[in-house]
């Protein structure tokens, strides 16, 4: 049932993604181009989605359990730190750079060519780096504590 | 700045965004997870026991939606200016990013601000900021 339902949001997600426009990459620079002709689409779906959001996540907050059974899986960390600050602004070179982010890029697979394609391949590229870095700095510092 | 009013299309955007939102709620409310797309496709490439099966499911949802789409009204355009080795570079960023900053424009973007997360405020200030800047660079220095 949890697949299932996954399957649908995933589905509903990606439905949400191509309507409102997101998975053409010109309408999504058209965006963040404030100095030149400018296309304010994509705040409308930002607010539609924060709009429908803010309900579900109001609705959630009550609840120990998801309706599946699940327990309710809300990121925990509060830490402000450079990793998300940097981590962000990294992300959003490569999004202003092509016009996709993970979405839908995802979503476009079927209907774009070959380009995003191409762009899903370097993002999976990108996170595998990510996994190597993160393994190699926790081995690193495995090694250089010093043992008690 | 001038609006592009040829382009502009906020029913459509804004009934977009609704479905995410609804998309959202659904995974919220049922499965008890953030539907955040990095996180999610990230997590498959350290796949743990028993966390594999939601993941290669919502993603298969992802992919899918064009066909679905289509079978309804014609899909909209997708106009890609960015050329092989830009797209190239562009995805390194966005993984490396995304990964690193623990989200994207769905974990951060719709459910942080969703549940008025200070830490995802931050994060989605930073990628819409060095967005407009990246664009601004490209299009109006460079280009």
């Amino acid at each position: 049932m949890q697949v299932i339902m996954a399957l649908i949001s995933g589905l509903l997600f990606g439905l949400g993604l191509i309507l409102s426009g997101m998975t053409d990459p010109s309408k999504v620079i058209g965006f963040l181009d404030l100095a030149g002709n400018w296309d304010p689409s994509l705040a409308f779906v930002m607010g539609g989605a924060i709009l429908v959001g803010s309900v579900a996540f109001r609705l959630a907050a009550n609840r120990p359990k998801a309706l599946l059974g699940d327990v309710m899986r809300l990121p925990t960390a509060t830490k402000i730190d450079r990793r998300l600050v940097l981590g962000g602004i990294t992300f959003g070179v490569g999004w202003g750079l092509a016009g996709y982010c993970p979405g839908p890029a995802l979503a476009s697979l079927a209907i774009g060519g070959f380009k995003p394609v191409l762009f899903v391949l370097a993002m999976l590229g990108g996170m595998l780096i990510f996994e190597a870095l993160e393994k190699f700095s926790a081995a690193n510092q495995q090694r250089t504590t010093p043992l008690r | 700045m001038t609006i592009d009013w040829s382009n502009f299309t906020p029913w459509s955007s804004l009934a977009g965004g609704i479905l995410i939102g609804l998309a959202t709620a659904v995974f919220l409310l049922f499965n008890g997870r953030i539907a955040g797309i990095s996180g999610i496709v990230g997590g498959l490439l350290r796949p743990a026991k028993g966390d594999v099966a939601w993941r290669i499911a919502f993603v298969l949802g992802l992919l899918s939606a064009p066909v679905v789409y289509s079978l309804v009204t014609p899909l909209p355009q997708v106009r890609v200016e960015a050329g092989s080795t830009l797209l190239v570079v562009a995805g390194l960023l966005v993984g490396i990013g995304t990964r690193y900053g623990s989200g994207c424009t769905s974990g951060h973007g719709v459910c942080g601000l969703s549940r008025r997360s200070p830490r995802s405020l931050v994060a989605t200030a930073a990628f819409m900021l060095a967005g407009f800047a990246t664009v601004f660079v490209v299009r109006h220095l460079v280009g």
